[in-house]
């Protein structure tokens, strides 16, 4: 027994020398660990305050740090390199972000179109051997140039083409209208992704634009005339551009007036049933002959 | 039709990740404060400024020339600063006989004005008028906000919020306890004063695992009191207040951990259709081709035949 009481004393002893580290308080602290803050709503003590400010904000603060450092070292700890660290629990405080929160970057066309047919990006690699040369040659850069000059010193002059052509000039201005097709391109995608409306600018290069913008540029070019394209004449089997409508002078949009009655809507769709159920099918010669020598030469 | 921003390429490598950098980005890194003067300045103010200035530090900038500003009137020069200098924090001294002392302090959402409030310099002492030892520069403060009036009026709140994000500094995962060793002190008295204090944290021995506080002022020690203030817009404030989804911690349905720490998982499994089970397969149930294609013939026949049917109906 003796020992017992031996080590109590010695513990309580020990405990004396130091200062406590609880601390009294009437009303309990408002905490945020994620922040290292504490909020102290207690009341202060008007009198102290005024009679020895500075020593009563140290004290006042000295037990809510101690207050806050305790809790703090309640946390689980981590050994990291010769340091423990405490690992704090996430933010409490609600705090105004700097910036707009992210939104995901709308796709360019091609990306789109890419995505839509499950096309994959190649990753190409940076160097590749040049059996001409008998060197290895970059991806790009400058040394890829020089080997592409090195390279093109003579120029092949195709079969139908001018021969007082500049093969030279034409291959450089080949490229810088490939330059411009990709800058425009660039800005149409910005322009999209922004949702900004952008002047058409017609038909930039017969090269370089699609048959559908060329049949929207000769609809519009048939129209621009001083009986709004009323007197030109027309190829067999020429369709008209459509969505130009906005841009075409004097067009105007066929549109057909909802059925009148019940009675009118059902003869109208009973004839359209008619049309797809009359429907004969088109015989392929070619195709019921040779269908019909394997079907023979099977049996 | 709005004018297109930035259509422009950049030309290096370096533009372009400096152009990366200022996009938004899902987790913000520390908000940076800038310090500058108004018009005219006191000694008071100017050195106020310093001392802040040294203790946000590294995430702070401090410009050294006079501006022409008055903030609550046209706040368009401060928002270009900010969005020049990419800070969405700002601290600006002023000195005029209408309003001596003068410290605005404000924030920045999206580089338009969030909010900000006017404090008057009653009475203040630097930091090279303590002489104790100082902390280590760019470290996390522990915030200790004392008395009940922080929550009492509008902007005091609001003040104490701009205090948070400024000297927070960021959110951490951990901190290294022995790092702990700043406390500023936010007071908020009764007769509207506002007392910032700033210590130095002395961890002692305590007999037990925690240790005992002990601290020592550092200063700055600043009493200010209120002046005019602009409150956030509500909007605006919650649309600043947005958490991203990604960081948004969703519920994981149907995973559950018991006392033991096993965790167990719930799988939901359709209805189990019987009459297409795969039984034995054998030789002799095998359909034939003819087989086959009888039965997708009388299949046809009876779709065409039911259209037929409602066709005939319809024309009566």
């Amino acid at each position: 027994m003796d020992v017992v009481d031996e080590v109590l004393e010695k513990s309580a002893r020990e405990a004396e020398k130091y200062k406590p580290i609880t601390v009294e308080k009437h009303l309990e602290l408002e905490y945020d660990l994620g922040t290292l803050m504490a909020v102290d709503k207690n009341e202060f003590d008007m009198d102290t305050l005024r009679k020895d400010k500075n020593d009563y904000l140290l004290n006042l603060t000295r037990d809510n740090t101690q207050l806050l450092l305790n809790k703090i070292w309640d946390l689980p700890t981590e050994q990291i390199e010769e340091s423990i660290v405490v690992k704090l629990p996430p933010q409490k405080t609600v705090l105004p972000r700097m910036k707009p929160v992210p939104k995901p970057k709308p796709f360019t066309k091609w990306q789109q179109f890419a995505k839509e047919k499950g096309i994959q990006k190649k990753k190409k690699s940076k160097l590749s051997w040049d059996e001409q040369l008998q060197k290895w040659v970059p991806l790009y850069g400058f040394k890829r140039s020089n080997a592409e000059k090195q390279k093109d010193w003579l120029l092949e002059v195709p079969q139908n083409a001018d021969p007082m052509e500049d093969q030279f000039a034409k291959k450089i201005e080949a490229k810088s209208e490939r330059i411009a097709k990709n800058e425009l391109q660039r800005l149409r995608n910005i322009a999209k992704a922004r949702k900004i409306k952008v002047p058409r600018v017609g038909v930039i290069n017969p090269d370089a634009s699609s048959a559908k913008d060329l049949q929207a540029a000769v609809t519009v070019a048939k129209s621009s005339t001083a009986s709004l394209g009323k007197y030109q004449s027309k190829l067999p089997n020429e369709k008209e551009a459509r969505g130009v409508a906005a841009i075409t002078p004097g067009a105007t949009r066929k549109r057909k007036l909802p059925p009148v009655s019940a009675n009118v809507e059902k003869t109208e769709s009973l004839a359209i049933i008619d049309t797809i159920l009359n429907k004969k099918p088109k015989l392929n010669i070619e195709k019921a002959v040779a269908r019909h020598i394997n079907n023979e030469q099977l049996e | 039709m709005s004018v297109i921003q930035r259509v422009v390429k950049p030309t290096t490598r370096k533009g372009k990740k400096v152009l990366l950098k200022r996009e938004p980005q899902v987790i913000e890194g520390p908000k940076r404060a800038l310090f500058f003067q108004g018009r005219k300045t006191s000694d008071k103010v100017r050195g106020l400024l310093k001392d802040l200035y040294d203790i946000k530090k590294p995430d702070a900038l401090k410009l050294s020339r006079k501006n022409d500003i008055t903030i609550f009137e046209n706040a368009t020069p401060v928002e270009a600063f900010c969005k020049k200098l990419e800070s969405p924090l700002f601290m600006m001294g002023s000195h005029s006989k209408k309003r001596p002392d003068n410290i605005v302090v404000g924030r920045m959402y999206n580089y338009t004005l969030l909010d900000m409030i006017e404090l008057y310099v009653e009475s203040y002492e630097g930091l090279k008028e303590f002489a104790a030892s100082k902390i280590t520069l760019g470290i996390k403060p522990c915030l200790i906000f004392n008395g009940p009036q922080w929550e009492q009026s509008e902007e005091l709140k609001q003040l104490k919020s701009i205090f948070i994000d400024f000297f927070h500094r960021e959110h951490v995962e951990n901190v290294r306890l022995q790092g702990i060793e700043h406390t500023l002190s936010f007071n908020a008295t009764p007769d509207g004063k506002i007392l910032l204090r700033s210590y130095k944290v002395f961890l002692k021995k305590s007999g037990c695992r925690t240790p005992r506080v002990e601290l020592e002022e550092i200063g700055p020690r600043v009493d200010f009191s209120l002046r005019r203030s602009k409150l956030p817009d509500e909007d605006l404030m919650k649309e600043a207040c947005r958490k991203p989804k990604e960081l948004k911690v969703t519920k994981k349905k149907n995973i559950t951990t018991d006392e033991l720490g096993t965790t167990r998982g719930r799988i939901h499994i359709g209805r189990q259709d019987i009459n297409k089970l795969q039984t034995r397969k054998m030789k002799g149930l095998k359909k034939t081709a003819a087989e086959r294609k009888a039965e997708k013939a009388k299949i046809k026949t009876i779709i065409v035949n039911s259209d037929m049917n409602a066709v005939n109906e319809m024309r009566g």
